[in-house]
């Protein structure tokens, strides 16, 4: 039941057998060691394991390999580097918004798809989007900030 | 042109993460250049100054530190003392932590002492190497040493700055081979020092300055691994099969259920199953598919709904009145009036992020661990006797984990993945699954408070007694140095021996007549329960203290007196009084009628409270303002208003996230945190039945008032806020509906049952 899989993982064409039930999540950790996207939930509840698909934030956990064959993936990872950041990951450094950090794909991923779609979002609009998404630490106070001051940066 | 697709390898090499840095072998490779080298230098022990401090001879200087990070920079706070009592740039010290390899035994992170009581012995080791580096000094400049200065780690005669040696130069790659006086203890009370006297406070440059952490970009860019990150050769995935139902053994596992997962098998020892194979994901099938039958329910738990009334009603196994004062019966008799109230808090779950996960490498004559427990030195020595190896043949690296916030599941996967890597013969890594993670982690213990206080004519408190009675915080101790602490060592016959341990209110009200006492009782299963207690952050603080400072607003509230003046008028200590005023202060709270003559006709009401409390040396006090709708009963914690004194402060700007991190998850555990479960199982399993804040509920705003102290040690910042928030809360929620809600969490339904019935 395994089959060959393809996949573009931030920027970069992957490939992998796999079974295509197998959760997204297991490909991008397990497969293609890519550390970033996190096991929090497996459930589709907490957002550790976010990544976008074709530029839409999606939940790798529940999402089976065999459906996001030959799609665009990107992470955390792809999301900026230290050379290009993404202003979100910016903002996150300036307002040092991590504790663990193991929370954070989640809310940057989900992040970026909002201020790419709602340049200046409000304080509402911003809670709205970001629904769903666990921070144990308790870091949503330092999250509004930065999301607010890359948002800022963008304009 | 597309490239070629990468394999699996090549994708790791090309890949942003470099894990191998954990690989056994490579470990020494990375701390090597940070001046870890082994060779030459003395035993890893707590009198020496080179298992503290390093000197390389790039003049760089690392610090081994035997306390951990979480997360809110306690690295950064420990490499700001370094520098400043060595007199080098921030950026020169590198902090080396959580390796039993290469630091000594300081207890973990534990119980906000990571500057507390670790920084202390970085202090007086980092002092002890500037002053040994002056006396080579002045030898090779021929001068005493009273004429040196040094900048950034050079050291150059004073008024003739041509006459210089570095740090490199003076330590010339060598070790120092210096003894320091040791109090030969470990873990928390561990100190040791040399005869150099630290500096003061008005010497430091680097200590009160906000320096950023630096590991936060690597988070940010997801290129920090964390614990379940590490690979190792060979390593096996492993999932436990935990029993459906508390407190049943396995009876028969039918292997051949998992017979169509490639490579899948069946690893069971006593009362522990589990399962391994190749591929993580065949492991997680094989977990879910697996027939085992258990043993009959026991039905070890009583209905949810009486839990409080359990432990009303069950027979003390210990209990202690530390606080008695003057004759609180005799005095109670005499007053003019009486109030009493009961407070409920329930269990929680740690509920980390993620569900914890260990690596084992354990041979026959060695072992290592790679584990997010906060405390690596003991699970090491849990690992060792569960193994059967000496303590130090066996080696724990911890690799950052989920926020753990005390003993959660952590320290079981750590023993977990031992015992399987034994009977395996490979390394194996554990990964909990989210069920695992929130069903079987130990609990922030319940309790029930009980507070009495007799007022006279004038209103003045003649008696005050609070006694609370609950589980005791620690059924399984907070280190894993004993398998009987962990579920691998009670599934194999490790019988489990709680530790009785409560508290009282933390706090320095003068009453005439004072009591305050406390009882525990019994767990509800004597050996591998889901709801065995341990250690959550700041352990019985939120509890206690949500009864204890909820009461002193009941008892301000009968003697008609504001509830900022009325606590005020009890405490006497000028740093207590200065918290509690600079909160109020900032929060710009006047004194009026309470509760809220003005909180609205409409369906929101709004209100305020106050909260006040100390824990080990650091004060707190809390201004919440709180929106409570009165047709859906929901409560928004608005705004908090905290000031906070913890002594001097080593790095405002990392204290006012950590301090920001307290108050939004105590507001979690206060509006939403519960453990359910029913008679023989835990029904809170995963994040929709262990709901926790989200972020529409976390604050509009929160105002930080940090009080240096640069005259007092400093104290911890870790936890001593949690504490404070629940009460703040429940006080603001009485004063915008005139309604109390004496028990944790304060849920729309509550909220709306006590309001109908007011
Ligand atoms: S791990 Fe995917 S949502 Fe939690
Ligand atoms: S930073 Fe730890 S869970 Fe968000």
């Amino acid at each position: 039941m395994s089959e060959r899989i393809r996949l573009v993982v931030d920027g970069k064409p992957a490939e992998l057998d796999a079974d295509p039930a197998m959760p997204l999540l297991y490909a991008l950790r397990a497969d293609l060691a890519l550390n970033n996207p996190k096991f929090g939930c497996g459930l589709a509840q907490c957002g550790a394991c976010t990544v976008h698909v074709d530029g839409r934030p999606t939940r790798s956990c529940v999402t089976p390999v065999g459906a996001v064959k030959g799609k665009k993936i990107t992470t955390l990872a792809g999301l900026g580097t230290p050379e290009r950041p993404h202003p979100l990951q910016t903002a996150y450094i300036g307002e040092q918004v991590p504790q663990c950090g193991y929370c954070l794909s989640g809310w940057v991923m989900t992040a970026a798809a909002l201020l790419r779609d709602t340049p200046k979002p409000s304080d509402t609009q911003i809670r709205q989007a970001l629904a769903g998404l666990k921070c144990r630490c308790g870091t949503h106070m330092a999250i509004l900030r930065a999301v607010k001051r890359a948002a800022g940066a963008k304009a | 042109m597309t490239p070629a697709p990468l394999s699996r390898r090549e994708f790791l090499k090309a890949g942003a993460l470099v894990v191998s840095f954990m690989m056994p072998g490579t470990v020494g490779g990375a701390l090597e250049r940070v001046g870890a080298t082994t060779g030459g230098k003395p035993p890893l022990t707590p009198d020496e100054l080179d298992s503290w401090i390093a000197v390389l001879p790039d003049g760089r200087v690392t610090a081994f530190f035997g306390k951990m990070d979480m997360g809110q920079g306690v690295d950064v706070a420990i490499a700001q003392i370094v520098a400043d009592e060595l007199d080098v740039a921030f950026d020169r010290v590198v902090v080396v932590m959580g390796d039993t390899a290469f630091t000594c035994n300081q207890g973990g992170a534990s119980g906000s002492t990571g500057v507390q009581r670790g920084g202390v012995t970085l202090r007086y080791a980092a002092a002890e190497a500037r002053r040994i580096l002056l006396d080579r000094a002045a030898e090779k400049l021929s001068v005493e040493v009273a004429q040196l200065t040094v900048r950034d780690g050079v050291v150059s005669v004073a008024g003739d700055p041509r006459r210089r040696a570095s740090y490199g130069e003076l330590i010339n790659g060598q070790h120092f081979h210096h003894k320091l006086e040791w109090n030969k203890q470990y873990g928390n009370p561990l100190l040791a020092k040399g005869l150099a006297i630290p500096k003061t406070a008005s010497e430091y440059r680097i200590v009160g300055t906000s320096i950023p952490q630096r590991i936060v970009a690597d988070k940010v860019f997801g290129a920090l691994p964390y614990v379940t990150d590490v690979k190792v050769d060979g390593m096996l995935h492993a999932r436990v099969v935990r029993p459906p139902t508390a407190g049943c053994a396995p009876v028969t596992v039918d292997e051949s259920s998992i017979g169509g997962i490639p490579a899948a098998r069946v690893i069971r020892e006593k009362d522990l199953v589990a399962v391994v194979a190749e591929r993580e994901w065949d492991a997680v099938r094989a977990a879910a598919t697996l027939k085992v039958t258990w043993a009959q329910p026991c039905t070890p738990f009583p209905p949810m709904e009486t839990l409080h009334e359990h432990i009303r009603q069950a027979k003390p196994i210990g209990g202690g009145v530390p606080v008695n004062k003057g004759d609180v019966e005799a005095a109670l008799k005499t007053a003019h009036r009486l109030i009493e109230a009961e407070y409920e808090w329930p269990l929680q779950s740690h509920a980390s992020m993620g569900p914890a996960c260990a690596v084992a490498d354990v041979r026959a004559d060695q072992a290592t661990l790679w584990t997010g427990s906060q405390k690596p030195h003991y699970a090491r020595n849990g690992v060792a006797k569960l193994v059967g190896l000496p303590p130090e043949k066996v080696r724990a690296v911890w690799v950052p984990g989920p926020g753990s916030y005390g003993r959660n599941d952590a320290g079981d996967a750590a023993l977990d993945a031992a015992l399987l890597s034994k009977l395996t013969g490979r390394p194996v890594r554990v990964q909990y699954m989210r069920h695992e993670g929130t069903g079987w982690d130990p609990k922030g213990p319940a309790a029930v408070y009980r507070a009495r206080a007799g007022l006279d004519a004038q209103g003045t408190v003649v008696a005050y007694d609070f006694f609370g009675k609950g589980f005791t915080r620690q059924d399984v101790a907070t280190t894993e140095s004993d398998p009987k602490d962990t579920l691998a060592g009670q599934l194999t016959g490790y019988a489990p021996k709680p530790t009785v341990i409560f508290q009282v209110p933390a706090e320095a009200y003068d009453f005439a007549n004072k009591r305050c006492g406390w009882e525990c009782i019994a767990p509800l299963l004597d050996r591998g329960s889901p709801l065995r207690t341990g250690h959550l952050r700041d352990p019985l603080g939120p509890e206690t203290h949500f009864a204890s400072e909820s009461f002193i607003d009941e008892v301000a509230h009968a003697a008609g007196v504001d509830p900022v003046a009325f606590r005020l008028r009890h405490v006497s200590d000028p740093r207590h009084v200065a918290v509690i005023t600079a909160a109020a202060e900032k929060a710009g709270w006047t004194a009026r009628p309470y509760p809220n003559p003005r909180r609205g006709t409409g369906h929101v009401m709004t209100g305020r409270g106050v909260s006040y409390t100390e824990r080990n040396g650091t004060i707190v006090a809390v201004v919440a303002e709180v929106e409570v709708d009165r047709r859906s009963g929901r409560v928004w914690a608005k705004r908090f208003t905290v000031a906070h004194d913890c002594g001097l402060i080593i790095n405002p700007k990392g204290l006012e996230l950590t301090i920001e991190g307290n108050v939004v998850q105590a507001v979690s555990r206060t509006l939403f945190e519960e453990v359910a479960f029913d008679r023989d199982r835990v029904l809170s399993v995963d994040w929709a039945s262990y709901p926790i804040l989200e972020i529409q509920d976390a604050p509009e705003r929160i105002d930080i008032v940090l009080i240096n102290r640069p005259d007092v040690a400093s104290s911890g910042a870790g936890e001593p806020s949690t504490r404070t928030v629940p009460a703040a809360i429940a006080n603001a929620i009485f004063d915008a509906t005139g309604v109390r809600l004496r028990r944790v969490p304060i849920t729309p339904e509550r909220v709306r049952a006590a309001l109908a019935r007011a």
